[in-house]
C-alpha cells in the first residue's frame, strides 16, 4: 500500500506492506535508525516516536494507522546538526551510557515537557515508566529532564 | 551490506529429549532459502568450559531453547517459514529441574556422554582454611540459614546482533557485541575448524551487555556456518524472546551458611554448603563459585573456613558471567548474616562489621592481597548518612527499617587465564592527534572516555586531542576482555604506559631541537617548552613533523602490555587480582504488612574507587548497578515452570523503571591504589552486589522475619510474615 507521512518535517512517499510497523518503516525503510528497538512488545520504550505530536510506541503502531501523519523521531529534534536541549542535557548530566534507550527517552521527555515544562519529579519518572533503561538507573536521566523543564520555564 | 540474508535458529521446545531425526528437505526446497544447518552437516567440536557443549545439538536437547538447526534466507519471513518445515523426531527423557535433585546419583543424566560424573554433579569447589571444628566449639553465637536466589537476565536493552561474512578468499569477518574478543575469534576457529589468522571480528557500539554478552554463544557459531554455507554473508538478530530463552542468564545458587563469632563478636568461623544451578551446559558461568567462595572467606577477618560448592546440570537454560558474578547471591547469604549475628549478640551490626572489616595490607584466607582498603571508611559514611545508630530497630511501628550490606570484589583484574593483561598503543601523527589504540572494549560503561583522560593526563593535553581505536582485531592489540571490574584499571594502566612512552619520545626529539636536557622542558597543553625560556617552545604537531619528515625520521608511536602482579590460584588459594574494591549500601524500606508489599525509599551507597578518574562516569556505574540490584532484590526473575520460562518478555521479567528506582545516595572514597592507574580500581560490579542484602535486612529490621531468597516480592514478605520466619540461632552463650 501506498504511505504518505511527514516525518521530522521533511515529506515522505512509499509503498509498504500493510502490515508493516511505523517503526520497520522508519527504520528500514526511510533509514531512521536512530530509532531503536528492544522488545517489538511494547514493553522497553526504546522505539518511541512522536506522532502528531503525541508518543507512541512505534513497533506496535501499523505504519497505514499513521496515514497523513506527523512523525518526530531522535532525528528531529536537533537542528543543522546542533543538539537540542534535552540532548545536549543528557550529555552534560550523564544520562547516556550504552545510548541504546535514550533516543526513546528523549522523545518521550520532549512529549513529556511539551505538555508540561514545569513537571516536577514524580511526573517525569511517571511519564518515563515506560522506557526503560538497564544502564544508568534513571536518576541522571531525571536529572536532565529537570534541567530542561527549568530552562524552557525559564525561558516563557 | 549488499546480499546480507537472514539466519534464524531452530531451538527445542522440550527441556530433555534425545533428538532421534532431524529432516530439512522441505525446508531447503523452499525458494529463497539459500542454507539450512543442523548437526548432521556442519563441522562442529564441543567448546564450553566443561567442552559439554556443540552450538548444534546431534544426540540431545536439554533445555527449553537448544539450538536444533538455522537457516539463512532472503528474509525473515522466509527464514521462520523454513523453520516450520523443519521436521525433527523426539524421544522425550525425563528431566531435572532441581539442582538439589541434580545432586542424586540417580537423577535422570543430563550429559551421559561425559564420563565419571556424579549424578548431575558438573564441578565441585572445596576450600579450607584454619580449624572450623575448634572455632565451633569455641564460639559464643552460631547463626545459621539458607539464602537463595533465583534465575535471572542480564537483560541488556539492545538484543544480540550477529554478522558473519566471508569474502571470495575465504576471510571471515564477524561483527558481534562480544566483549571477550580474542578468546572469540580462538573460539570460532577451534570449533569451526577455521583458520583463526583468516577472522577479523569488529565490535560494533552494543547498546548495553552485563555479561550477556561476553562470551561466545551457540547462535554466534550457528550464524558462521551459515554464511559459509550460503556462501553470503548473514545477519542474526535475536528476539527479545530468543534473548531470554537463548542467552546467558545468572545463575541461581543455593547457600546454606552457619557463621560463628565469640561474645565481642569477633568472627570466629563461616562454613557453607553452596548449590549452584548451572543450567544445562558448563560455561564460565560455574566459576561465579569462585567469587562466592571469596565473599564467605573474605570482607571479613574469618579466621577459619570450609566452603563446599556444587555445580550442578540442570534441564534449563545455562548460567553465564553477570554482572557481579555470584557476588549479588553471596553477599545476599553472608551480610544477612553479619546482622542476624549482631542482632543475637545484641550488639550493633555496624559495630560488628567495623570489628572485623578488612583492613590495608590484610592477607586473606585465600591469598587475597588487599592493598588499598576503604572498606570501613563506607560502614561509617552510610552509617552516618542514613541515621544509622538513632533510628535503626526504631522505626517498626512505622513498618519501616533500615538495613546494611558491603561488599569486596576484584578491582585490579581477576586472573583466570594465562595472562590478564591488556595491550595498548598510542601514537601522535603529525597534525598533533593523539590516537590511543586499546585492546579493550566499549560497551556503554564509559571505559573510551576514561581511557582517553588517562592518556591526555599523562601527555598533558586537553581529553578532545585524544581518539580512542578499540573495536577491530585487525589493529587492536590483545586483552583478555572486558571482565571482572577490569577495563579502568588494566587497560588503563597500559594506556598510561604507552601515553609516557609517546611522551617521552616527543620530549627526546625537542631536547634535541630546543637544545635542553629532558629534564629543564616542560609540557604544557600540548607544546613543550624550556624552562624560564618563553621563547623556546614547539607544539606535538611541529615536534613530530620534525622528527618524521628528515631524512632517517621516525614516527611518535609506542606500545604497552599491562598484564597486573597477580597469580593463577591452586586450590583456590592465590592473589587473584592486584587490588581488591569495597562499598557498603544502606537501604531503607517501608513494607506494608497487609500486602507484603516493599517500597524502597532510600539507598545510601559509598564506593572505594581508589581515584575517580572521572567522577560522573563513577556515579553512572554505581547507580546504574545498584538499580540493576534493586531489580534483583525487589522483582527481577525468570519465572520458570517444568523448564519453561513462563513469560519471556520485558515486562513479566521485573526489569525496574523509573518509578522502582529511588535517588541514591553516591558517595565516592578515594583510596589512591598504589597500583591503579593515578590510584583508580575497577567499579563496574560494585553497585550491583550490595542491595538485595541491604534491602533484605532493611525488611527485617522493619518487620522481624527474616527475608530467605529474592525477589523479595509482595506474597513472598507475606509469606514470609505468615509463617514468621525468623533467624535460627543455634548457640547463643553471649
Ligand atoms: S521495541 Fe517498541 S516498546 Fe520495545
Ligand atoms: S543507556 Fe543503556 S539502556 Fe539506557
Amino acid at each position: 500500500m501506498r504511505l504518505e507521512l511527514t516525518v521530522n518535517r521533511d515529506p515522505y512517499r512509499r509503498e509498504v506492506a500493510p502490515d508493516a510497523s511505523l517503526l520497520t518503516v522508519l527504520r528500514d525503510d526511510l533509514g531512521l535508525t536512530g530509532t531503536k528497538w528492544g522488545c517489538m512488545t511494547g514493553d522497553c520504550g526504546a522505539c518511541t516516536v512522536l506522532v502528531d505530536g503525541e508518543p507512541v510506541v512505534s513497533c506496535l503502531q501499523l505504519a497505514q494507522q499513521v496515514q497523513g501523519g506527523e512523525v518526530t523521531t531522535v532525528e528531529g529534534l536537533g537542528r543543522d546538526g546542533e543538539l537540542g536541549d534535552i540532548q545536549a542535557a543528557f550529555v552534560r548530566n550523564g544520562a547516556a551510557q550504552c545510548g541504546f534507550c535514550t533516543p526513546g527517552m528523549i522523545v518521550a521527555a520532549e512529549a513529556l515537557l511539551r505538555h508540561n515544562a514545569a513537571a516536577g519529579e514524580a511526573e517525569i519518572r511517571e511519564g518515563l515508566a515506560g522506557n526503560l533503561c538497564r544502564c544508568t538507573g534513571y536518576n541522571k536521566i531525571v536529572d536532565a529532564v529537570l534541567e530542561v523543564g527549568r530552562a524552557r520555564s525559564a525561558a516563557t | 551490506m549488499s546480499g546480507l540474508l537472514v539466519g534464524a535458529i531452530l531451538r527445542s521446545p522440550h527441556p530433555h529429549a534425545r533428538i532421534r531425526s532431524i529432516d530439512i528437505s522441505a525446508a531447503e526446497q523452499l525458494p529463497g532459502v539459500h542454507a539450512v544447518v543442523h548437526a548432521g552437516n556442519v563441522e562442529q567440536r564441543p567448546f564450553g568450559y566443561n567442552h559439554d557443549n556443540l552450538p548444534l545439538k546431534g544426540d540431545k536437547v536439554r533445555f527449553i531453547g537448544d539450538e536444533l538447526a538455522a537457516v539463512a534466507a532472503i528474509d525473515e519471513e522466509t527464514a521462520r517459514q523454513a523453520l516450520e518445515l523443519i521436521r525433527v523426531d523426539y524421544e522425550l527423557l525425563p528431566a531435572v529441574f532441581d539442582p538439589f535433585e541434580a545432586l542424586d546419583e540417580s537423577s535422570p543424566p543430563i550429559h551421559d556422554e561425559l564420563p565419571d560424573l556424579e549424578g548431575n554433579v558438573a564441578m565441585r569447589w572445596d576450600f579450607d582454611h584454619g580449624d572450623v571444628a575448634a572455632a565451633e566449639a569455641e564460639a559464643a553465637v552460631i547463626v545459621e540459614g539458607t539464602y537463595s536466589s533465583p534465575q535471572a537476565a542480564p537483560a541488556a536493552i539492545e538484543t544480540h546482533v550477529v554478522i558473519a561474512a566471508f569474502d571470495p578468499d575465504g576471510h571471515l569477518t564477524v561483527w558481534s557485541p562480544v566483549h571477550m574478543v580474542f578468546m572469540y575469534r580462538k573460539e570460532l576457529a577451534d570449533c569451526l575448524g577455521l583458520d583463526w589468522q583468516q577472522i577479523t571480528i569488529i565490535q560494533p557500539p552494543v547498546g548495553g551487555s552485563f555479561g550477556g554478552k561476553i562470551d561466545i554463544d551457540p547462535h554466534d557459531f550457528i550464524t558462521v556456518m551459515l554464511a559459509r554455507k550460503a556462501r553470503r554473508p548473514v545477519r542474526l538478530v535475536l528476539s527479545r524472546e530468543d534473548e531470554f530463552i537463548g542467552t546467558r542468564t545468572r545463575q541461581p545458587i543455593h547457600f546454606k551458611l552457619r557463621t560463628g563469632a565469640d561474645a565481642e563478636g569477633k568472627l570466629l568461623f563461616r562454613d557453607a554448603e553452596i548449590v549452584s544451578d548451572n543450567g544445562a551446559y558448563n560455561g564460565w558461568g560455574s566459576h561465579a563459585m569462585l567469587v562466592a567462595m571469596n565473599t564467605i572467606t573474605s570482607m571479613y577477618r574469618v579466621p577459619a573456613s570450609r566452603v563446599r560448592c556444587a555445580v550442578t546440570y540442570t534441564n534449563k537454560n545455562y548460567g553465564g558471567s553477570v554482572r557481579g558474578f555470584g557476588n549479588p547471591q553471596a553477599t545476599f547469604a553472608v551480610e544477612q548474616q553479619m546482622e542476624e549475628l549482631a542482632d543475637a549478640l545484641g550488639m550493633d551490626p555496624m559495630d560488628v562489621r567495623l570489628r572485623n572489616a578488612n583492613q590495608p595490607a590484610d592477607v586473606t584466607p585465600q591469598g587475597m592481597e588487599i592493598t588499598s582498603c576503604g572498606l570501613t571508611e563506607c560502614l561509617q559514611i552510610v552509617r552516618e548518612q542514613s541515621g544509622w545508630d538513632e533510628r535503626r530497630g526504631k522505626l517498626r511501628e512505622r513498618h519501616r527499617g533500615l538495613g546494611a550490606a558491603a561488599y569486596i570484589h576484584v578491582g585490579g583484574g581477576a586472573r583466570i587465564y594465562g595472562s590478564d593483561g591488556c595491550g595498548a598503543m598510542v601514537k601522535v601523527d603529525d597534525s598533533g592527534q593523539i590516537t590511543l589504540i586499546s585492546g579493550s572494549s566499549e560497551l556503554g560503561q564509559g571505559s573510551e572516555t576514561a581511557l582517553a583522560m588517562i592518556v591526555a593526563e599523562e601527555m598533558h593535553v586537553p581529553l578532545e586531542a585524544v581518539h580512542v581505536i578499540n573495536s577491530n582485531t585487525d589493529v587492536k592489540p590483545w586483552d583478555v576482555g572486558v571482565h571482572a571490574s577490569r577495563t579502568t584499571f588494566v587497560a588503563g594502566n597500559a594506556a598510561r604506559m604507552a601515553a609516557a612512552d609517546a611522551r617521552d619520545q616527543l620530549l627526546e626529539t625537542a631536547a634535541e631541537l630546543l637544545e635542553a636536557p629532558v629534564d629543564r622542558l616542560r609540557i604544557v597543553d600540548g607544546t613543550v617548552g624550556v624552562v624560564d625560556d618563553p621563547e623556546r617552545r614547539m607544539d606535538y604537531a611541529r615536534l613530530v613533523r620534525r622528527r618524521l619528515l628528515r631524512e632517517q625520521g621516525s614516527v611518535v608511536m609506542a606500545t604497552a602490555f599491562y598484564d597486573p602482579p597477580t597469580e593463577m590460584q591452586k586450590e583456590y588459594r592465590g592473589n587473584i587480582s592486584a587490588a581488591y574494591g569495597f562499598g557498603a549500601h544502606v537501604a531503607e524500606v517501608e513494607v506494608d504488612p497487609d500486602t507484603g508489599m516493599v517500597r524502597l525509599l532510600n539507598l545510601w551507597t559509598a564506593h572505594d574507587v581508589g581515584r575517580a578518574i572521572n567522577p560522573m562516569l563513577c556515579e553512572g556505574q554505581i547507580e546504574g548497578g545498584a538499580a540493576m540490584g534493586i531489580g534483583l532484590a525487589l522483582s527481577e526473575e525468570l519465572v520458570i515452570f517444568d523448564g519453561r520460562i513462563a513469560a519471556p518478555n520485558l515486562h513479566d521479567y521485573g526489569l525496574p523503571t523509573a518509578l522502582d528506582v529511588p535517588r541514591i545516595v553516591v558517595n565516592l572514597v578515594e583510596t589512591i591504589d598504589p597500583r591503579g592507574p593515578f590510584g583508580a580500581k575497577g567499579i563496574g560490579e560494585g553497585g550491583i552486589i550490595p542491595p538485595a542484602a541491604a534491602i533484605a535486612n532493611a525488611i527485617a529490621d522493619a518487620t522481624g522475619i527474616r527475608p530467605r531468597e529474592y525477589p523479595m516480592r509482595p506474597w513472598k514478605v507475606k509469606g514470609w510474615i505468615d509463617t514468621q520466619e525468623r533467624s535460627i540461632v543455634v548457640r547463643n552463650d553471649a
